[in-house]
């Protein structure tokens, strides 16, 4: 489907290699733990080692008190609160430093600052915590029960937000297949390459504390340090270096943050704190831990007639700045319909306070879970109703005529052809030569089973949907600084981050559509407070759409301007003059961009007497002309083999067909799925953080907690559909994490198909060889039962 | 994390590191490729006074071939192994299992005596050596010894080894050319440790035929009778093998299943029977 390279030049469409994997792939790249500063002193965290208990005392020897700072010697620093706007949302107020309580593993207690890390550990080693141990919420089900015990005392319960929307459910109740399923995704922790990382000093001249910091959200960090340090804006610098990798793990104001910016002033000196594995396993298992009990309602011919479900999120201790305790359970109600189109619904969500890591935003958010629900159990009705799984998803998929559609909870879908998608996944894995084999056997007795999902995303959702929310961020326009060097070349300033996503190519591609300059000559600085437009960051796949956009804006802009010198330049009136390839066209020549730029920059003297004084340089706002989001869409469809003996599962065959309208860079946008795909790969088989009674997270170390590894990935064959969005620039739509949506739904089903004839069906991610043969000895166990119930009856 | 402070020597041949091991009050640990204790380092799960770091004794690195097996020094690397730098015993059979064992990386540092000494029971070597018959060399300034592995390994991540000792090297019997080896390993991913280790070698011109189950939280299971626990058409006596793993400490039915599975797989592979085993990896 992809322009061969070249073959769009390099604007959008080109399928460019990365600009910015020169240094990557060299090693080059320049991470927070690069950062070196005279003076500078490092910290290590004194972290609670128990999940819930009260603080009784804190007891630091004489000799290393200068060097330990708690939550007592903080005076002036607020705590983290991230408010939701939703009525009945309960506050809670996370201290940077642990204050009277403990609420998960890994919460930070006290602050020790030494000349090294090592150092810093042998201080906060002598530290002795006195802790009054309390019983753990270590399980979200148990923590709605009445009795248990609180997070947060003064709520009376553990219940963050309750929501609830019903459309007709009973309208489905007389429909004659009914399928109720139990089904949980197990909770995990993201695991970027790079972990978290602050340094944070004092620039004396400019009166201004710099904070250096992983994160996708630098502006919005700037404004959590200001309310909990209650020092002004404009006295604080947040700048994001290279950052490997954030998938929502950076989207947050860390305590550590606020504390290394407390101590920077305090102490005069930088200070620095890098996060290691155990830290960010530990203390960060953070996400996708949800639990459905869901009911699917339909004919016999497949048709769905409702679903019915109620949820719960574990969101951990405390509501994360800034997108709170409750987007995740919230939005499994909105988005749980998915692509389908019916006429009934009802769910209840509760977002349930724990004693875990507050809970983040993974890639997808809870897209992958409602996917995992809603796919497994389609695949049960696709059973019970006699039907292939193709045959009912077809059956209920929104269909092309149908678009622009509003759905059950009123999402607006932009574009798309959904069913067609779902086709072609299945024509190209080739499903009738799956079943053949599937049918014939394996000759090493492995059972071969076949899965499909599919989902749409809605990415770039804007200020209408999350002034709803009224959480602490509300996107608005989002902006773009555009600035023509005095050598002809173009500087870009977005205030998003960009961490692996590609953005300095891609955006450089936005420009050289419209301005036609070279890839090579367009530099796009991001990600510091100091040199960009304010941004919300980057989250939510809006960098292609809103960015995008807004570079696209302040481009055009330019275009005027350079259009205007130029005419002047050419003595051509305006109106004969056109802007193309990086030169204004005139009747009789053409001025390029560098010949403007000189004449701006170093010969004033010979532009025209009403030149617009902005000259160069604009900075453009940009909003959709819908702001309820783009609704790019796949269906993937994969082929497994299962060993139902050890439970080994090795992935055969895996088709993604993508729909993420006009794709600015295909490379990049295979690159985002391949990327997402590791990750749902690792949801679907191997990641998982168990927690013991006490909330004790079992995995410490990547030896314990099991990412995919470049031989548990599969190699997808993806095939590209680009449906335009009516409502956005280029009609681009954001796809950055699609790849991680669908790949647990698609597997479990498969793995499930191959492992019906047993009598198994796997309800809980992720499928690890335990699960499949626990479950398999006790589908054999009641057969045996069974029969022998049978003998003695007879 | 970072390590606590320690001091480190290198000595420069084997006199100097028996010397070092044994003259040091408090906890000395041995250093060779570092691939497990040096994350133990870095995480504080040892803090030792001293580190000896064998890796430089070109002694440790010979291997000397006898009438009836090969010894290995203890810092011949799994990569040596694997690349055939280090002969075989029999046709690839350490060469197999050593291509196995974590990731390359570590393969070119981590050595076959190092993983002995800390005798993780999920170590390949730890159960491939067992099923193998092989003998450990140690060494003291008071002088050597040689123990088999099953005296060697006495628990979990425990052996024999007293203070001021170091394995020095590893025999292992030449297998005769009839020999046949069966190795299973269970992990949920490439590199990993393994959750079932199923080996197995079996000698038709010995009549013999030794089994070993590892991977289990202990030192490995091993059956010697193993002729009398397999037959060519049934396969591994299950209820047998079943009642030793339980004797064994693998109380657990799932994961007695998976061990029988890795058993059963890895003696198919021995004694070649068909059908071929299952792939044994995720």
């Amino acid at each position: 489907m992809s322009a061969a390279p070249g073959a769009r030049g390099e604007g959008v469409g080109a399928r460019l290699p990365r600009k910015e994997d020169d240094r990557f792939m060299r090693g080059r790249g320049q991470y927070v733990a690069d950062i070196r500063m005279a003076g500078m002193q490092d910290v290590a965290f004194v972290r609670s080692p128990l999940a819930h208990a009260r603080i009784r005392g804190i007891r630091i020897p004489d000799d290393i008190r200068a060097q330990v700072f708690v939550a007592d010697d903080l005076e002036g620093v607020a705590p983290i609160r991230a408010v939701s706007g939703l009525p009945g949302f309960k506050v809670s107020e996370q201290p940077v430093l642990a204050f009277g309580k403990v609420r998960q593993v890994g919460e930070l207690v006290a602050m020790c600052v030494a000349a090294t890390r090592a150092e810093a550990e042998d201080i906060a080693a002598r530290v002795e915590l006195d802790l009054d141990e309390l019983p753990a919420l270590y399980d979200m089900r148990l923590a709605r029960e009445p009795g248990a015990a609180l997070v947060h005392e003064h709520w009376g319960d553990n219940v963050f937000l309750e929501t609830f929307v019903d459309v007709g459910i009973e309208k489905a109740f007389d429909a004659p297949i009914k399928v109720s399923r139990s089904i949980s995704t197990s909770r995990q922790c993201m695991a970027p390459l790079e972990g978290r990382g602050v340094v944070a000093h004092l620039d004396r001249r400019l009166d201004q504390l710099t904070v250096h910091t992983a994160c996708q959200m630098p502006h919005i960090v700037r404004s959590g340090l200001s309310e909990c340090l209650g020092i002004e804006e404009g006295r604080i610098r947040v700048a994001a270096p290279d950052v490997g990798g954030g998938f929502g793990y950076k989207g947050i104001l860390l305590p550590e943050e606020v504390c290394l910016g407390w101590l920077a002033l305090r102490c005069g000196h930088p200070v620095r704190w890098i996060e290691d594995r155990r830290e960010h396993l530990t203390a960060g298992a953070n996400c996708r831990e949800h639990h459905y009990e869901i009911t699917v309602y339909a004919d016999r011919d497949g048709a769905i007639r409702g679903v019915d479900c109620e949820a719960i999120v574990d969101s951990g201790a405390y509501s994360a700045y800034p997108f709170s305790a409750c987007l995740e359970a919230a939005q499994v109600a909105s988005i749980l319909p998915g692509p389908y189109d019916f006429p009934a619904y009802r769910c209840r969500t509760w977002s349930v306070a724990t004693n875990k890591a507050p809970i983040l935003p993974y890639r997808g958010v809870a897209r992958t879970g409602v996917c995992f629900a809603l796919e497994l159990a389609l695949d049960a009705v696709a059973v019970e109703a006699g039907l292939t799984p193709e045959q009912v998803r077809l059956r209920n998929l929104v269909r092309p005529e149908q678009m622009p559609f509003d759905n059950i909870t009123k999402k607006h879908f932009d574009s798309g052809d959904y069913p067609q998608a779902l086709t072609r996944a299945v024509k190209a894995i080739d499903v009738d030569a799956v079943r053949a084999r599937q049918k014939a056997g394996e000759p090493d007795g492995r059972r071969i089973g076949f899965g499909l999902s599919i989902y749409c995303e809605q990415a770039a959702h804007g200020t209408s949907v999350y002034s709803g929310w009224g959480i602490p961020m509300v996107p608005g326009h989002e902006q773009a600084g555009a600035r023509v060097t005095p050598d002809g070349g173009l500087e870009l300033r977005i205030g998003a981050h960009s961490h692996g996503q590609g953005l300095e190519t891609t955006l450089a591609q936005v420009a050289n559509e419209i301005l036609g300059l070279p890839v090579a000559k367009i530099r796009v600085v991001h990600g510091d407070t100091a040199m960009t437009p304010y941004s919300t960051g980057a989250w939510g796949s809006r960098m292609m759409v809103m960015t995008g956009g807004a570079v696209a804006a302040a481009a055009t802009e330019l275009v005027g301007r350079l259009t205007a010198i130029g005419a002047h330049l050419l003595q051509a009136d305006p109106a004969d003059v056109r802007f193309e390839a990086g030169a204004v066209v005139g009747p009789n020549g053409d001025a390029t961009v560098a010949e403007i730029a000189r004449v701006w920059y170093r010969r004033p003297q010979d532009l025209p007497a009403d030149a617009h004084g902005g000259g160069l340089e604009v900075t453009a706002g940009y909003k959709p002309v819908r702001d309820s989001g783009t609704f790019s869409y796949a269906a993937h469809a994969v082929v497994v083999a299962v060993d139902a003996e050890i439970g080994g599962v090795e992935i055969l065959d895996y088709v993604i067909v993508e729909d993420g309208g006009v794709l600015v860079n295909p490379l990049v946008v295979d690159g985002q799925i391949l990327g997402g795909l590791a990750q749902g790969v690792g949801t679907a088989l191997l990641e998982e953080m168990p927690f013991d009674a006490s909330g004790q997270p079992l995995a410490s170390t990547f030896a314990d907690y099991l990412l995919p590894g470049a031989a548990e990935v599969p190699s997808p064959r993806i095939d590209h559909m680009e449906t335009p969005s009516p409502y956005t620039r280029f009609g681009v739509k954001g796809i950055g994490e699609g790849g991680a949506i669908a790949p647990p739904a698609a597997l479990a089903n498969a793995i499930n198909d191959a492992l019906r004839p047993l009598g198994v069906e796997m309800l809980v991610s992720p499928v690890t060889p335990r699960r499949i043969v626990e479950a398999v000895l006790s589908a054999r166990e009641s057969v045996s039962e069974a029969r022998g119930a049978q003998r003695s009856a007879a | 994390m970072k390590a606590a402070r320690f001091d480190l020597v290198r000595p420069r041949d084997l006199s100097e590191a028996l010397a070092a091991l044994g003259a040091t009050a408090g906890l000395v640990k041995v250093l060779a490729g570092g691939q497990s204790l040096g994350p133990m380092l870095n995480l504080r799960l040892v803090e030792p006074d001293l580190l000896v770091d064998i890796a430089g004794i070109p002694e440790l690195r010979r291997i000397d071939r006898e009438a009836d097996a090969l010894v290995f020094g203890a810092c011949v690397t799994h990569a040596d192994f694997e690349d055939g730098r280090a002969p075989d015993v029999g046709r690839d059979m350490l060469a197999r299992v050593a291509s196995g064992i974590a990731y390359r990386a570590v393969r070119n540092r981590g050595t076959i005596g190092g993983s002995l000494a800390h005798a993780d029971p999920a170590a390949d070597w730890v159960s491939t050596l067992s099923a193998l018959g092989a003998e450990v060399e140690i060494a003291s300034r008071s002088g050597r010894r040689r123990l088999t592995i099953g005296a060697f390994i006495t628990g979990a991540l425990a052996t024999a080894l007293q203070p001021g000792e170091l394995l020095v090297a590893v025999r292992i019997p030449l297998v005769s050319a009839a020999a046949r080896f069966g190795y299973v390993k269970h992990a949920r991913k490439i590199g990993e440790f393994a959750h079932a280790i199923g080996a197995a070698l079996v000698d038709p011109e010995r009549g013999t035929a030794r089994a070993v189950a590892g991977a289990i939280d202990a030192p490995p299971l091993v059956i010697e009778d193993a002729l009398a626990l397999f037959d060519r058409s049934s396969g591994l006596d299950r209820e047998e093998a079943g009642r030793r793993l339980a004797a064994g400490g693998v109380e657990d039915a799932v994961d007695r299943h998976i061990h029988l599975e890795a058993l059963g797989r890895a003696l198919a592979q021995a004694f070649d029977a068909t059908p071929p085993a299952l792939r044994s990896a995720a």
